[in-house]
């Protein structure tokens, strides 16, 4: 059995402000392997874009360790890009700059190559002058993935990135975002609070409870893609992740 | 906004001029009906001008006060940008400037002119160090102001793809701060060209504000004095409309979406 | 505890280094922080201070509430109606870099030397950026706002003075703070040349009448604590609460 990619090891998280702490995460233990699509769902606000952020290595976890490819993370690294919603987006730069961005060690012809390469990927061509401001919030999104991809990472965590879009491009981006993972077989962690995206994308969804975040349950989709959403399996797993979190059935 | 009629587009000529002639006809009517000897009617003030042009004057004047703006303007942003991006990226500094910086701010420029006589004489050099002056606290505001507003995300994605310090304050957060830091310096090109028609009213013998000072000293010549007043306003609205373009640069622009 | 303490360490240390290259200076020209304060209290002995610092704040208020009441109305219809703003922005543009000292020869010529013409010029260093503070309010206000005043049928009038007003209260409020500063500004300069009272002039004429250079540095000293103290009063006015609507975060 392979090493996971990532460990997650008895992680708590304590935000302390003004003197008062605010317990985050409570003991999330978790493994993924390589090249695996693992959602995190939750509620808003229980802890798991903190959680993300941590495995990302923008932040500490007051207790407990972080390990990827076995070492512990320390702090932000290329191989391992975080995806921010649309906003993350450099307004002063164009399509090309934005994708470049990471690429500033490679010679300027390989640089280009590069950038049409992952332009093409997204489906951006025709755009590539263009600023953010110019470009719809699915667009945003794909570029945003795309700069990501340009520096090939072993990882990628997305933070609930089609939150902005409408429902309509929400669908479109699931799709392309599949296909991209298909392609390139990253290794992506995915935070939503949507029941049916996490059902529809990843191989296990992570079940996460309110604050102070724990893990519930972990479901394993074993729904090959692609995967049609009225199937009884995909209803079966999603009813079932609505009781776990305890939804009503009915509006 | 009101107007439920849409305004044509020959209309954008049509009003101003019209407010234009109006006022040139007040102007020039109440001059010859109170049979003034001394202020000057718009046809004076157009032959001052034609007159200073010939007589050579002119230009000197106008570069003497550019070059004064360029010179303290540009010492003030070469040295107030970096400061104020590093106090803007390092709050404890801040913390610790920024009182100082507030109690010199209300001091006016021109509250420094006798300071500036006292240790440089009169001359270019005060004129010149109080535009500095004058510049400067807009500067080292907007840049500070423009640092710390950098949306965290920006900085975030820089350190995730492995950008050390200085390539991350180069790529990053000064493109993020600039719009702001240009505001700034529009603002502070503005106050200096304000500064430097006081400065030369007082601590210089050459320059637009001397010569509207001159002029009425050295024989009440309020044509001219006019004149100079009109050329100074024109130049300074030239010096604020190419900043107003540099903001519409594209990889600018976009920090001011919400800007008339 | 020490970290509030770091600011006045370093004004401590501004103000020794201050005294430290006055002292060094052979010319001995510059005075030293402790002279200023020997000043300041020379002038508080004389009565001088509290007349002249009287004569310039009366200057500031005058020219000042005259720009308000004419900039502000002028101001919001210039923004509200979009032929007046075609019509008049291209000659306010204009008249705009002019600075008011610029206006000292005409100020003289129509008022002589003396208080109006003092006034006059803080009253032209107040009116411009005030009228393009309300100018720039007015067309900022959302449409949202508009047109839900239309929407539950308001008046002219009533959209006026229930949508409009409000709307613009804090921004002309942030404006009025600057403009005031800048009356403060224009008021020591224009002391320093047209009059014979007040703090501007209290400087020109230490220097002049005796190469008082304490007094003079005495004076900037409080001219710059009171254009603080007049930038605070009016932050102060920002923090009413039924105007803190549109300051969500400061």
């Amino acid at each position: 059995m392979q090493t996971a990619k990532l460990q997650a090891g008895h992680v708590h998280m304590v935000f302390t402000r003004d003197g008062k702490s605010t317990p985050v995460l409570d003991d999330i233990s978790l493994e993924v392997a390589d090249g695996e699509f693992v959602c995190l769902l939750g509620p808003s606000g229980c802890g798991k874009s903190t959680l993300l952020s941590t495995m990302a290595g923008f932040l500490s976890p007051t207790s407990g360790e972080i390990k990827i490819d076995s070492e512990v993370v320390h702090g932000p690294d290329p191989r391992r890009i975080f995806v921010f919603q649309e906003r993350g987006v450099f307004p002063w730069l164009t399509v090309e700059g934005n994708i470049a961005f990471g690429l500033f060690h490679l010679p300027a012809a390989e640089r280009r190559q590069r950038v049409a390469h992952y332009v093409k990927m997204v489906g951006l061509e025709g755009f590539e002058k263009a600023y953010p401001p110019a470009l719809s919030g699915g667009m945003k999104q794909r570029l945003e993935v795309a700069r990501a991809l340009a520096v090939n990472p072993d990882m990628l965590f997305l933070d609930e990135p089609f939150g902005a879009l409408d429902s309509i491009t929400r669908l479109v981006m699931r799709g392309e975002l599949l296909r991209i993972w298909e392609a390139e077989r990253k290794t992506i962690i995915f935070v939503t609070h949507d029941i049916d995206e996490a059902v529809q994308l990843a191989d296990r969804v992570v079940v996460m409870s309110a604050r102070p975040a724990t893990i519930q349950q972990i479901v394993n989709i074993d729904i090959p893609h692609p995967r049609d959403i009225s199937s009884p399996r995909y209803l079966e797993l999603r009813d079932g992740i609505f009781q776990q979190i305890g939804l009503a059935h009915k509006i | 906004m009101n107007s439920l009629v849409e305004p044509k587009k020959w209309e954008k000529f049509f009003w101003p001029m019209l407010t234009t002639a109006v006022f040139l006809a007040l102007w020039h009517y109440s001059v010859v009906w109170t049979a003034t000897k001394i202020f000057p009617s718009p046809l004076d003030v157009k032959k001052g001008i034609a007159e200073l042009i010939h007589k050579n004057v002119l230009w000197g004047d106008i570069i003497d006060s550019l070059r004064r703006v360029a010179i303290g303007f540009g010492a003030a942003a070469v040295i107030g940008i970096p400061l104020g991006l590093i106090l803007g990226w390092y709050p404890a500094a801040n913390k610790v400037v920024n009182p100082v910086l507030q109690i010199l701010r209300p001091i006016s420029p021109i509250a420094w002119i006798p300071v500036a006589i006292i240790l440089l004489g009169v001359g270019d050099h005060a004129a010149t160090s109080l535009i500095f002056v004058g510049a400067l606290f807009p500067i080292i505001v907007a840049s500070v102001d423009g640092v710390s507003n950098v949306p965290s995300v920006f900085r975030l994605a820089g350190r995730n793809f492995g950008l050390g310090p200085a390539r991350l304050l180069t790529r990053v957060v000064f493109p993020a701060a600039l719009p702001k830091i240009i505001v700034g310096l529009r603002i502070a090109l503005g106050i200096a060209w304000l500064v430097v028609v006081a400065a030369e009213m007082i601590a210089v013998d050459s320059g637009l504000g001397y010569l509207v000072i001159d002029s009425r000293n050295s024989g009440k010549r309020y044509d001219l004095v006019v004149a100079a007043m009109l050329i100074i306003g024109l130049i300074g609205l030239i010096l604020d409309s190419c900043f107003r373009w540099l903001e519409k640069i594209k990889s600018v622009r976009w920090g001011f979406r919400d800007e008339s | 505890m020490i970290v509030r303490l770091r600011p006045i360490a370093l004004i401590a240390v501004l103000l020794l280094l201050w005294q430290f290259a006055v002292t060094r200076n052979p010319l001995h020209i510059l005075p030293t922080p402790w002279e200023v304060v020997k000043g300041i209290g020379d002038l508080l002995q004389h009565g001088l201070l509290l007349k002249y610092m009287v004569a310039s704040l009366f200057r500031v208020t005058w020219g000042f509430v005259l720009a308000v009441l004419l900039a502000v109305p002028l101001g919001l219809i210039i923004g509200w109606n979009r032929r007046a703003n075609m019509a008049f922005n291209p000659v306010l543009q204009l008249l705009r870099p002019i600075s008011p000292l610029a206006w000292i020869p005409l100020s003289i010529l129509w008022f002589g030397v003396g208080d109006f013409a003092a006034i006059f010029l803080i009253f032209l260093g107040c009116f411009f950026p005030l009228l393009f503070t309300a100018i720039n309010a007015v067309r900022g206000i959302p449409a949202v706002y508009i047109n839900a005043g239309r929407n539950f049928g308001l008046s002219s009038r009533a959209l006026v003075s229930r949508v409009l007003f409000p709307a613009v209260i804090p921004q002309l409020i942030i404006g009025m703070r600057i403009t005031l500063g800048v009356g403060w500004l224009v008021v020591v300069a224009a002391e320093m040349i047209a009059v014979s009272s007040g703090l501007g002039f209290l400087i020109v004429d230490a220097r002049n009448a005796g190469n008082r250079y304490d007094l003079v540095v005495a004076g900037m000293v409080i001219i710059g604590l009171i254009g603080l103290l007049l930038d605070m009063g009016m932050r102060s006015l920002e923090h009413l609460k039924s105007l803190r609507w549109s300051y969500s975060e400061d």
